[in-house]
This record gives structure tokens, sequence and C-alpha cells, in this order.
């Protein structure tokens, strides 16, 4: 009997871990019959405080499917990590590139038409960009406190006159950051450097990112900040403070249109596409406001949430078409950098 | 067995320390190479890199220099006198270094910046205010995070000199000037080349910190064109062109400190407890006064901000902010785990071998990594593998632990050197080898330098956002990454109670290790 016992302890263990793994895999079997539709996004938009969570939820209702955030720091990060990964990227969707960096990113060939058409966007400009769905929007703008900033300046010339400091983002690692340098090329041109010249007594310092900009503004360290023309609002309704406001500059705004695309190596097209023109929908556009704290790419049927019709909205629109974003962004960094090293 | 003095070398040590600077090589060298391959080429520096390049040298050089020049005074204050909370003071003064840089950033700012409490104060008398964005914040910055470090790595330095000699000096009649002479310049010329390097190499990869209080782009670090490259250009190869010229930087200044550093012919102690004849002159006490008071306010001021502005949200933390709380505790606590298994072979081997030199500067080289080269170079090395996402955590527990070797080192290799050079031929004598070596000779005598460091690790790993970013997983976010969400998303009242959470289980865990490192001293 014992050679034939030996096995029985042998295999004993082995049988039960089986049975445990077999009860184990039960459930996960079920969760597994769903596709998975991978979407790479930044950071902040899957937070506990952005809109991911309510979006995940909205389109899992309907999708039949599992839909999964992949994150990266922010935009910028999000294309390199794409670009990174080439072919073998396991993302169906990327979400929360801007109008800056598409150029690069269609040129990598990474991205599939969305085949959207028809769709009507409440954008301050056209849209006709084939491989991209915008998301959402904003202006760029500086922010400042109303109790504490008497003259508010109407444009950049007034801005680089006046002793107000400001703080800004660095074009080389953020994506505010290359907006405002884009803004400025894109409303003066060859005057460019020259604006910054002037502005660069202005400005207190540059930071790495829009967060520490924002906080350091928050804490006095200057009288504006680069922002959205969107963030009073975020103070207004969450706090309930109007101290805040967005000056609004004779130039024009310059735009930020965050977008989503498809992956054309994805291997779940159809819920790909399910939703890009799930981006459209109510159910996605109406999360924004109070979470992104930007404008929706298409207005929700109730309207804007009350509040964002206190903010300022700038009488012209200024963006660079894409590939020309792309073109002019080496040498406006290299002028920004000379202009602000005297 | 005739002759049982001959010294008996254990086989397994060579192989444990060059097992953990292999370790360390993969994720310096490896993670540059991986990043090479697929560029396929690096580029070559233009007129902007060498700019940077000069700035960031000048920069680390002048934050360097000051934090140690600074940092003499106070640790021979706190080496001679003895005074109440002076054991508290201490572990206090780790917390600077250990705090994440954007937290440090918001307390110095708080006290030194443009609408804190110094100028507010020369606003009140009438005097105009300062502004310390450019080279004066940088270095400042870098000071405030680096001088706590130099001393107390040189407190450690002058608590090892043995006891016997200042009883001697006091004996023999010697006067301050003596003492110095004889007893601590040659010990200051054992430590400060080694921590200078070190310090001179935190700063040489500083971006946040240089960015954000440099005041524009005169402030260019290397650092910041090495994430330029990989973000907006992607721009591979010359990420890892800047990347290597770092790490060479590195590799030459470590170098260089070696041959600068002499060990000292003191001989072994009775290892007890130093008690101090000297220095009880009213100058020399009142000098020592003013240079623990400087420090202190310098020092504490900022984190007291830090703490002020946190108290009021700490409590209604929301739920995710827990979580990632203890998912970070977690975290560091294994990569202090990880960490003490790597360094102490590296620091024991570099004591005990004639080439051991050579562990030293490897053991250095992830100071001078960009947190982005290797982030990358492991995604490209695992992806083939896994997916990186699953190993977020590990991960990230890994690079923090190697991310932390070059400061266990620091704290580990002089302690190892003195064992080594005060009892090594007693032990080989009595055939003491292997484990039982390490337990009852060197563990005993390297229990403070031990503490020292796995506290240190602990809590750089719990508030480094270094390389989680690259693998986040969004299910599972670290306290640091939390609390640039809850900055994101405007809540940063919020985030200032994230702060303190974070500050307070830095220095939770590094006072508990630290402390736990002087259980047997009154020190």
């Amino acid at each position: 009997m014992i050679p034939k016992e030996r096995p029985m302890t042998r295999y004993a263990p082995t049988a039960t871990l089986t049975a445990a793994l077999t009860l184990a895999a039960a459930p996960m079997a079920v969760a597994e019959e769903k596709p998975v539709l991978t979407v790479y996004t930044y950071d902040s938009f899957v937070s506990d405080w952005g809109p991911g969570p309510k979006i995940e939820a909205a389109f899992e209702e309907t999708c039949g499917c599992d839909l999964r955030f992949v994150t990266a720091g922010d935009g910028a990060a999000l294309l390199a990590r794409l670009l990174l990964e080439g072919d073998h990227t396991e993302a169906d969707v990327v979400l929360g590139l801007d109008t800056n960096l598409t150029a690069r990113a269609a040129q990598s060939g990474l991205f599939a038409e969305s085949g959207l058409g028809g769709v009507t966007y409440d954008l301050p400009v056209a849209w006709d960009d084939p491989i991209f769905v915008p998301y959402d929007w904003g202006y760029f703008a500086f922010v400042y406190d109303k109790t504490k900033v008497a003259e508010v300046p109407a444009d950049f010339e007034a801005l680089a006159a006046s002793d107000l400091k400001v703080v800004i983002e660095d074009p080389r690692s953020s994506t505010p950051g290359l907006g405002l340098l884009l803004w400025v090329k894109e409303a003066y041109g060859d005057k460019a450097a020259a604006i910054w010249e002037g502005l660069s007594d202005n400005i207190v310092t540059v930071t790495p990112g829009w967060s520490e900009a924002y906080d350091m503004f928050l804490r006095g360290e200057a009288d504006m900040v680069l922002s959205y023309t969107t963030s009073p609002a975020y103070h207004l309704i969450a706090e309930g403070d109007d101290s805040k406001a967005a000056a609004a500059f004779r130039e024009g705004h310059y735009l930020q249109v965050e977008v989503a695309g498809k992956v054309a190596a994805s291997d779940q097209v159809a819920l790909a596409d399910q939703f890009l023109a799930f981006i459209g929908t109510e159910a996605f556009q109406s999360v924004i406001p109070e979470t992104n704290w930007m404008y929706p790419a298409v207005t929700p049927e109730g309207g804007l949430p009350a509040g964002f019709d206190t903010l300022v909205t700038p009488d012209k629109a200024l963006l660079f078409p894409a590939e020309k974003a792309e073109a002019v962004r080496d040498a406006a960094i290299s002028e920004w950098r000379a202009a602000l090293s005297r | 067995m005739a002759g049982g003095a001959k010294p008996v070398r254990p086989g397994a040590l060579p192989l444990a320390a060059g097992g953990a600077a292999a370790v360390a090589a993969l994720l310096t060298i490896g993670t540059l190479l991986a990043v090479l391959a697929r560029a396929g080429g690096a580029a070559w520096p233009d007129a902007a890199d060498w700019a940077a390049l000069r700035f960031t040298l000048w920069q680390a050089v002048l934050s360097a220099g000051l934090s140690v020049l600074l940092a003499v005074p106070v640790a021979r204050a706190l080496a001679r006198r003895r005074f109440p909370g002076r054991g508290l003071f201490i572990t206090l003064l780790g917390a600077p270094f250990i705090l994440p840089v954007i937290v440090a950033v918001m307390g110095i700012l708080a006290i030194f910046g443009r609408a804190g409490l110094f100028n507010t104060a020369l606003g009140a008398i009438g005097v105009a205010p300062v502004s310390i964005y450019g080279l004066t914040g940088v270095v400042l910055a870098h000071v405030f995070f680096n001088l706590p470090l130099a001393v107390r790595l040189i407190l450690q330095g002058w608590l090892a000199i043995p006891a016997e000699r200042f009883r001697l000096a006091a004996a023999l009649g010697f006067t301050a000037r003596d003492i110095a002479r004889h007893l601590e310049r040659p010990m200051l010329r054992e430590v400060v080349p080694g921590i200078a390097v070190t310090i001179f190499l935190i700063c040489l990869t500083s971006f946040a910190v240089a960015l954000t209080l440099g005041g524009g782009p005169k402030a260019t670090t290397i650092e910041l064109a090495i994430y330029q490259a990989f973000r907006f250009d992607f721009d591979l190869g010359r990420a890892a062109m800047l990347a290597g010229m770092q790490l060479v930087l590195c590799a030459v200044t470590a170098a260089l400190a070696a041959r600068l550093s002499l060990p000292p012919a003191f001989g072994a102690g009775l290892d007890t407890s130093q008690r101090r004849w000297d220095g009880t002159g009213r100058w020399v006490r009142l000098a020592d006064g003013a240079a623990i008071g400087a420090a202190a306010v310098f020092l504490l001021l900022p984190l007291g901000a830090v703490a002020a502005e946190g108290l009021p949200r700490l409590l209604s933390l929301p739920a995710p902010v827990w979580q990632a709380a203890g998912l970070s505790l977690a975290v560091s606590l294994a990569a202090t785990a990880l960490a003490m298994a790597l360094a102490l072979p590296i620091a024991l081997g570099a004591a005990r071998f004639r080439r051991g030199r050579a562990f030293e500067i490897l053991g250095m080289l992830p100071l001078a990594t960009s947190a982005l080269v290797v982030g990358t170079g492991l995604f490209l090395i695992l992806r083939p593998v896994t997916s990186p996402g699953a190993l977020a955590l590990p991960v990230t527990a890994l690079v923090n632990a190697v991310m932390a070797l070059p400061f266990c080192l620091r704290a580990l290799i002089p302690a190892a050197r003195r064992v080594e050079a005060d009892y090594a031929r007693l032990a080989d004598s009595l055939g003491m080898t292997g484990l039982a070596r390490l337990r009852y000779l060197t563990l005993p005598r390297m229990r403070r330098p031990l503490g020292f460091a796995a506290g240190l690790t602990a809590a750089l790993s719990m508030g480094d956002l270094g390389v989680i970013t690259l693998f986040a997983d969004p299910e599972r976010a670290t306290l640091p990454l939390q609390m640039y969400r809850l900055m994101s998303a405007y809540r940063l009242a919020d985030a200032a109670g994230a702060a303190l959470l974070l500050m307070g289980l830095s220095f939770g865990l590094f006072w508990i290790f630290d402390r736990g490192g002087r259980a047997d001293a009154a020190v």
C-alpha cells in the first residue's frame, strides 16, 4: 500500500489547489466574458475627483464591457508612452491629448480615423479633424484675485507694462506652458520675443506644471497665474468664493481642445468606435464641467451649470492648426528661452 | 590548525556584495542602455545643453559647498553640547531631507516667499521685500534639503571618535584648537569629501526645485532637458545622451572623492559613549548655541508652516487619501527591507576588499540617474515580459530601494571600515566568520548607521513620485500621487492636509528606525 499512498500525499495538495483555483476562477470567468476596452488617459482624469469614475460607470452600463483606464502623468506623458509602446500598445483609445500634440500623434501612424461624422460640436472653432474627437475645451487666461488686483491688464503689452507679478508654467514640461507660448506666438508673430522680454520682469517664476503654479498663486506668491477662463468657476461653485476672475485679453485667447483618438492596432475596434461616439453624448459631456472644470465639447441639454455664466468669454479664439503648432514649437521655445534668460 | 591568525575570508560576502552591486548597475546603467538601444544611438549636445550643464554644475557646487560649510559648526555644537530635547532635535533635523520636494518647496515659500513670513516681517518694519527666485532660491532650497543630511552624517563622524581620545585630550590639557587639529580635522577629512560629493550629486539631478524657485529658463538643469527630450520631443537619443552625461559626472566625482577622503588613524576605543571636557568657555558656548538656534529656525520654521497649513484638513481627508497612505506605507517598508539587503553587503564588501572602492562608486550611481530614464528603461526591459501596470508596486519598491542606496552607503561604509580596521584582525584570529561575525561583531557596531539608513530609505520611499507615474495603476495610487491628484482637482486645502499626512508618516518611519538604531545610546 505504501507505494500507492505516496502519490496520494504528493498529489492531494495539488488536487486541492486545482479545486481552489477553479473555485476562485469561477467568478472571474464571468467577468472575463466581457471584452475589455483599454483607455489611456492622464492621471487627473481618473482620480476620485476627476471625470473618470462617473464616465466609466456610465459607459459600462451600455457597452457590456469592462472599461479599463491606464494612466500617464499628463497629455505629453501620455503621447510619450504611446510612442514608446508603438504598435504593441495595449491601448484601444487614447484620451487626453491636446491640439498641440495631435500633429505628432497623427504622424506616428498609430491612430486610426474616427469615422465619426455629423457631430455638431460647441467649439469656438470649426472642427474637421478626421482622427481626433474633441471632448472638452477651455481658453487659457491669467487668473487673478479681484480683491487684490485693482487695474486688470487688457492685453499682454499692458501686463508687461504693469508691475503685476505672474507665475507661469514651463513650455518644456507642461501643456498649459506650451499653450501660453503658442498664444503669444499666434497673437504677436515676429514680435513675440519682444513681448517675452517685456514680461520677463513680471514673471516671478516658471513651474514644472499647472498644479505648482496654481498653488503658488493661491498662496499669494503672484498676482496672476496662467490657467483657464473656467478656473474661477471652481472657486465659485465648489467653494462659494467669487473673488477669482480671469483677465480678458484684447488679442483673443488661445484655446486648448482636449481630444481622444482610436488606436489603429486596437483589437476592440467596435468598442473603441462605440466609446468615441459615447464621448459626444449627454452621459459623458454632463460630467465634464464640474470635474475637469473645462467647457464640454457638446453643451449638455440642461445647459452649463449655474456659475459658468459668470465667466469671461473672449471675443476671439486663437488656435494654431495642429501641424503649424508642431512646426513653430521648437523655434518658439528657443525664442522664449533667449528672451527670458537675459 | 596552527597559525590561527590566518585571515579567513568567507565566500558569501563577495557573492552578496557583487549581486547587490549588479542590481544597482542594472537599474542605473542597464536602464540607460535600454533607452539607448531603443533610440538607436545618442545625439550630440547642443549649445542649450552646455548652458544647462554649466548652470547645473554651478548650483550643485554652491549648494554642496554651503551645506557642508554650514553643517560643520552645527554638528560640532551638537557633538559637544547636552541639552534637554537634544535627541528630539537631532531626529527632527532629518525631516527636511525626507520631505517630498513639492511639500518642502511650499514650506520654504511660506517662510521665504514673496508673501512669506520673512517678507511680511520685513514689510512691517518698512523694509522692501526680498525675492528669493533665481540662483538664491535654488541654493536656499538645496541647503534646506541637504544641510540636515550633512549635519547628521558629520555628527556621526564626531560621535565615532573614540571617547578615550577626548578623555586623553582633556587630561593633556588640549585647547579647542588642539582638539580640532588632532581629533576633529582628521575626522572631517575622512567624512566631508564623501558627504559633499553626495550632496553635489543630489543637486545635480534637481529638477522641480531648480525650476520652481529658479525664476525662469536661466535655471535650466540637465534633468529638465531630459524631461523635455522625453515628453515633447520624444527624442530618446538626446535623453540618453543627457542621462549619460549625468552618470559620467557622477562616476568622476565619486572617484575623486574616494581619493580625497583619508581614513583616520585613531585606533579602536572602548566603544563607550563620549563625554566632553572641552568647549566650556563662554564664547564657545555662545557660538554653539547660535549655530544650533540658527539651524533650528532655518530648518524647522518651514516644517511648522506645512504642519499649520495641513492641520485643519488632516482628519477630514477623503477616504482615497487614507487608502493611498496605507499603500505607500507597505511600499516603503518593502523598499527599506530591499535597501538594507543591498546596502549591507556592499558596505561590508567596500570595507573589506582592496578593490572595494569600485563597489562604492557603483553604489553612488543611483544619485545621478534620472528618474525618468530609470522608469523608461525599466518599462522597455519589462514590457516584453509583462504588463507594466501589474508590476507598479514591486517596481516602485525596488527603484526606491536602489535610489536610497547611496545614502545608505554614505552612512554604512565609514562604520563598516571602522569595524574592519578596529576588529578585523581580532575576529580573524578568533576564526569568527560568516553569520556569527555578522551577528556578534558587525551588526551591533553598525546598529546606529543601520537605523539611520533604514529610516532614510523608508521616508524617502514614502515621498517618492519618480517612477510610479510611468507604471501607475490608476486603482493603486500612492500618497504623493494622490496629493498631486488633489492639487490637479483644485483641492489645495485637502492637498495641504495630505502633505501633512505624508510629512507625518515619512517622519514617523524615520523616527522609528532611527530611534531603534540609537536605542543603546543616550544620544
